[in-house]
């Protein structure tokens, strides 16, 4: 890690570490009762509290959140590559795709636990309804975004159709996949929570549910400090991924 | 410099071949779209010899660029026009023996330089072997020895042309087509490519069309000028340019550099 890196975490750490410190002397000094804001010590003492299983329903919540991640993912690229390479279907799609993408996918919530009853399959399929769109929507952007004069440069060497996509269009494109799969993670954390708020038995969501009849501030806030760490997990791992995949100047920030 | 007539007998390019390189004769285009219809060049005709360095100049919407696109075969001439590229026995292929340049450098960012230098090598399935070597030795050419590694990012604008121009010779063209390729740079540094590009032919010995609106870059870069004038692109003179090869700057200074110009601006009617 270079110097400036390094100090750059240092900040970002020290930030952090001083908000803890104004919540824990705002809760002591400000006297908040318990129920309103509970000190950043009674939120990480609630994790000893077996009855509320967080390893479980942490696991469920991360496991949906990146299952209609990976999925939005997938299908959003697979669907983006079909749609360059056939323009009709482009033509026909794309002002359902526009109007489907219009529709607030939390609405569709409760129709989705209808069709499939509820479960960490249901909360993935709606993690992934609400990712997708952006991920499809930007990756398309990107896949059609060439210069003009670089395909007639390729077109010039008698390029085949396949190899503008694979030298050109391909690669162009990953910066604004990253971009969409950026929007997608944190969107597939409020999907699977939805998921979780209309209809299910596990998770974190869920467990908020429980624990907010018992006033139980300190769980509830725990529960989104943790939804929180997996959304920031998962972005952390898409931004190592565009690190590594992306030369710096072409990434979209 | 002095300019004598000895000195330009000296440099003089090889001799033309009975067969022109390049032959376009009363070459046309007319855009039709829907009902309106929009003339880009009409009757334009000169030849290339193999070797030569010819500039097309002409203010901007000339056609300029369109003649180049049809020589480049990205574009079809009208019915009724010629185009012949190479001789009858041997025609140009317009993949293999073109390279392009345009205004733009047209790098691929996530590219390092010498893999830029190789795209055109990829695409036409080159040896790679070969191709490594022929780029590092065009990098040398174009004087970016050691920016083997780097990304376009890390180049100035000049340095990207370089690199656009190694890329236009990677698969040893016979012909390379340049569109304004110093247009974006500044007056010094394009000033200090021009002296590089005639360094360039001359070490390369390819033929170049160099489309520019600079008209003491092209009195200073052609063999021959070709003028064209605006709307539609209408060739005004073919002005072949006694100047030495060896060329430098302040051969811009001498007196028959300014006569060439004067000419052209003349023809364009900016006097």
């Amino acid at each position: 890690m270079s110097p400036r890196a390094l100090r750059i975490v240092c900040v970002a750490l020290l930030a952090h570490a001083l908000a803890v410190v104004v919540w824990h002397l705002a809760v002591q000094w400000g006297e908040i009762p318990a129920f309103i804001l509970p000190s950043p010590s009674a939120t990480i003492r609630t994790l000893s509290e077996p009855r509320y299983d967080w390893g479980t329903n942490t696991l469920v919540t991360a496991s949906e959140i990146v299952g209609g991640f990976v999925l939005a993912t997938v299908l959003g690229v697979a669907l983006a590559l079909l749609f360059t390479w056939s323009r009709a279907g482009l033509a026909f799609l794309m002002p359902l795709l526009i109007t489907f993408n219009m529709v607030p996918k939390v609405a569709l919530g409760p129709l989705i636990i209808v069709w499939m009853s509820y479960g960490i399959v249901t909360n993935i399929v709606i993690a992934f309804a609400i990712a997708f769109f952006p991920i499809l929507l930007t990756t398309l952007r990107g896949l059609r975004e060439t210069e003009p004069e670089l395909l007639e440069l390729v077109r010039g060497l008698r390029a085949s159709r396949w190899q503008v996509f694979y030298h050109i269009q391909l690669p162009g494109s990953l910066p604004y996949l990253f971009s969409g799969m950026k929007v997608g993670a944190v969107l597939a954390v409020a999907g699977a929570i939805v998921g979780e708020f209309i209809g299910s038995e596990q998770g974190l969501g869920y467990l908020m549910l429980q624990v907010q009849v018992r006033l139980d501030t300190a769980a509830m806030t725990m529960s989104v400090l943790l939804i929180s760490a997996i959304g920031i997990g998962l972005y952390g791992l898409v931004s190592l991924l565009e690190s590594i995949v992306v030369v710096r100047d072409a990434r979209l920030t | 410099m002095p300019v004598s007539p000895d000195a330009a007998q000296t440099f003089a390019a090889p001799v033309t071949e009975a067969e022109p390189f390049i032959r376009l004769r009363s070459a046309a285009k007319t855009f039709r779209r829907n009902k309106t219809s929009f003339t880009a060049v009409s009757d334009v005709s000169f030849d290339v010899a193999d070797g030569e360095f010819v500039c097309l100049v002409g203010p901007s919407g000339c056609g300029k660029s369109t003649v180049l696109r049809i020589l480049a075969g990205l574009l079809e001439a009208d019915a009724g026009s010629e185009v012949r590229m190479g001789s009858p026995g041997r025609p140009l292929d317009p993949g293999r023996d073109v390279g392009i340049a345009f205004q733009q450098p047209l790098l691929l960012k996530w590219r390092r330089v010498l893999e830029n230098v190789l795209l055109p090598a990829d695409i036409l399935g080159l040896p790679r072997r070969e191709a490594h070597e022929r780029a590092r030795y065009l990098l040398d050419l174009v004087g970016l020895t050691g920016a083997e590694r780097k990304y376009p990012y890390e180049l100035s604008g000049g340095m990207q042309q370089r690199v656009a121009i190694a890329r236009s010779l990677i698969h040893d063209p016979k012909l390379v087509l340049m569109d304004e390729p110093f247009g974006a740079l500044d007056a010094l540094t394009r000033e200090r490519m021009n002296v590089e590009l005639l360094r360039i032919w001359r070490s390369s010995g390819k033929t170049i069309v160099l489309v520019t609106h600079g008209i003491s870059e092209a009195v200073f870069l052609g063999q021959r000028v070709v003028v064209l004038t605006a709307g539609p692109a209408r060739m005004a003179a073919d002005i072949p340019i006694d100047l030495p090869l060896e060329r430098t700057l302040d051969l811009k200074t001498h007196e028959v550099f300014g006569k060439y110009s004067r000419q052209i601006y003349e023809l364009l009617g900016l006097h």
